[in-house]
């Protein structure tokens, strides 16, 4: 039945509708003795912690917002943003080229992601730290030519770059699976449909299918988003030692109280992290306009446009 | 319009059309009919290069579709010269194929925003008239997931017409629907087939081809079987194959 017409039926005659159910509703009495033990077994950890020693909480309280720790958060979260913009923009040109017909383009693709994607992310910051080591200088011009620019590695590149490079490089393998897959999610008939009106390959991606594949990429993204976040505690393999976990460690190896640093960096990871499924909340409510904010009450005969909607119900 | 000279399609070793040859002419609807597999979709994607044709010429409104011809060669188009044929095309497709990303209204202002380069307000001028002319001015933003199939494949047709094309190609337009929405879409069409518009429609709708059509085609194994003035096909199929079709579909 359509929105469009006017609606015939008459709703049915209130004296002859039945009285609603009202039925005693079923105890689950399991549900309640397991919610108990749970908060019971929660409670006595959380006294016990805040009694014990070990955990030192004036230490905590302490260092929480000392200068240290406060700038050694702010280069994490610049290594990760920095490490995630190479990653995306680096990933999406690979999900691309892995999709192109062009066999060699194709293959290039891969190699990269079965090479970054195969070793490490650990290995892959030792080495980048060894840059220096392989190629004391770099040159920039024609080869086999007089370069235009030619200067000292260990000059231009610091641990901090040298880290961000190393982090995004990786991290690029991974992101452009994630592009590939949301692009191959959107429904060939989208492209038809765009091609048909005379759109051409670049506009079809940008106006029809990447809009589309959001849905399905940023969900792993924001995965991604957050193990970065946390893998940026490996770049003491550059070695780059301004980073969050490291320079913890660092000041505990003052102190020789361990056990509170690692609590101070556990709650600033913890903090970026909830900023960041905040921020990957809204970018999901963008980009699902127009199929994600209800479910279809029912079926169209053979789906409409799969996946994104399963078709409409009509009524509206 | 459409001059289709002995076109041949294969998918591999599938020959999908067999020398296919046919003529619209400008402001005439042709009806496509036959059984699935028979080869009619695929010869309506080819008309505006989905699909590439294998052999024999196929030409719109006198131009060769998908190559130049020049001393007796043929050249690959570049996509963008594609692009440029296809906009004289349009196409409505069984599934409908909206943008599930945008609204009703946003689905038809789409194309001659981006391709055509109309500034918005023009754009916007021109989709209201036109979801105006099929019926759904009072849903212009809706998004397709809140519109039932016939609405859905009411805007798709005004998404192509955006374009003025000069040809409209229709995929099966009414299959994928419930049997109480096919009649506000074939009445679109009618319209459409009435305000002049040239048409080739894939369709199993006997009834909108015996009044709307001006030339019916009954295709099978990639071949014309029949072809004629939809009343004489019809009422009275020669071919063997013909009759033994429209008395399971009549």
């Amino acid at each position: 039945m359509t929105a469009d017409g006017p609606n015939g039926s008459e709703p049915p005659d209130e004296a002859l509708e039945s009285a609603p159910i009202q039925a005693i509703r079923l105890r689950h009495p399991w549900r309640t003795v397991l919610a108990g033990v749970l908060i019971l077994l929660l409670a006595l950890f959380v006294i016990d912690a805040a009694r014990r020693p070990a955990y030192d909480w004036p230490s905590v309280a302490k260092y929480i917002f000392d200068r240290r720790i406060s700038r050694a958060a702010v280069n994490t979260l610049q290594l990760m943003v920095y490490a995630m913009v190479i990653a995306i923009v680096l990933g999406v040109i690979l999900a691309v080229m892995r999709l192109t017909p062009n066999p060699v383009v194709k293959s290039v693709a891969w190699f990269y992601i079965w090479v970054f994607r195969g070793t490490p992310v650990y290995v892959q910051l030792v080495f980048w730290g060894l840059l220096a080591v392989i190629y004391q200088n770099i040159d920039i011009g024609i080869p086999f030519m007089k370069p235009w620019f030619s200067f000292e590695t260990n000059a231009a590149l610091s641990t901090f770059t040298l880290a961000v490079i190393g982090l995004g490089l990786n991290e690029a393998s991974y992101m452009s699976e994630i592009v590939r897959a949301g692009l191959l999610s959107v429904n060939r008939g989208q492209e038809e449909a765009a091609t048909a009106l005379g759109m051409s390959w670049f506009q079809t991606m940008r106006r029809i299918i990447l809009p589309q594949s959001m849905r399905v990429i940023i969900p792993p993204t924001g995965n991604e988003v957050i193990s970065m976040l946390k893998t940026t505690s490996l770049v003491t393999a550059v070695p780059y030692s301004f980073d969050l976990y490291t320079r913890s460690r660092d000041i505990s190896a003052e102190t020789f109280n361990p056990i509170p640093m690692l609590i101070v960096a556990s709650i600033w990871y913890l903090f970026f992290t909830s900023i960041l499924m905040v921020g990957q909340y809204f970018l999901e409510k963008r980009f699902a306009r127009g199929v994600g904010d209800r479910q279809p009450d029912r079926k169209v005969v053979a789906g409409a446009d799969p996946p994104a909607s399963p078709g409409a119900g009509g009524v509206r | 319009m459409v001059l289709a000279d002995r076109v041949s399609k294969s998918f591999g070793t599938n020959q999908v059309l067999k020398s296919i040859s046919l003529t619209v002419k400008r402001g005439e609807v042709m009806c496509l009919v036959g059984p699935s597999g028979s080869g009619k979709s695929t010869f309506l994607r080819c008309i505006n290069h989905l699909e590439v044709v294998s052999a024999g010429r196929l030409s719109v409104d006198g131009d060769l579709i998908g190559y130049r011809e020049a001393n007796g060669r043929l050249y690959e188009l570049h996509p963008r010269e594609a692009a440029r044929q296809r906009r004289e095309i349009g196409m409505v497709f069984q599934l409908f194929n909206l943008f599930p990303h945008m609204t009703a209204l946003q689905n038809v202002m789409e194309a001659p925003q981006v391709v055509k380069g109309l500034s918005k307000t023009q754009a916007e001028q021109r989709a209201r008239d036109l979801l105006d002319r099929v019926g759904l001015a009072d849903r212009s933003d809706y998004y397709p997931a809140h519109l039932s199939g016939g609405q859905q494949q009411r805007v798709a047709i005004a998404r192509a017409l955006a374009m003025e094309p000069k040809l409209m190609l229709f995929d099966e337009p009414t299959s994928a629907l419930d049997p109480e929405l096919v009649g506000e879409v074939l009445d679109v069409m009618k319209g459409l087939a009435k305000s002049g518009m040239t048409m080739i429609v894939v369709t199993h709708e006997m009834g909108f081809a015996r009044e709307v059509a001006d030339s019916f085609v009954f295709m099978d194994g990639g071949v014309v079987m029949e072809s004629g003035k939809p009343s004489e096909v019809l009422a009275n199929p020669q071919h063997k194959r013909t009759q033994a079709f429209l008395s399971k579909v009549l």
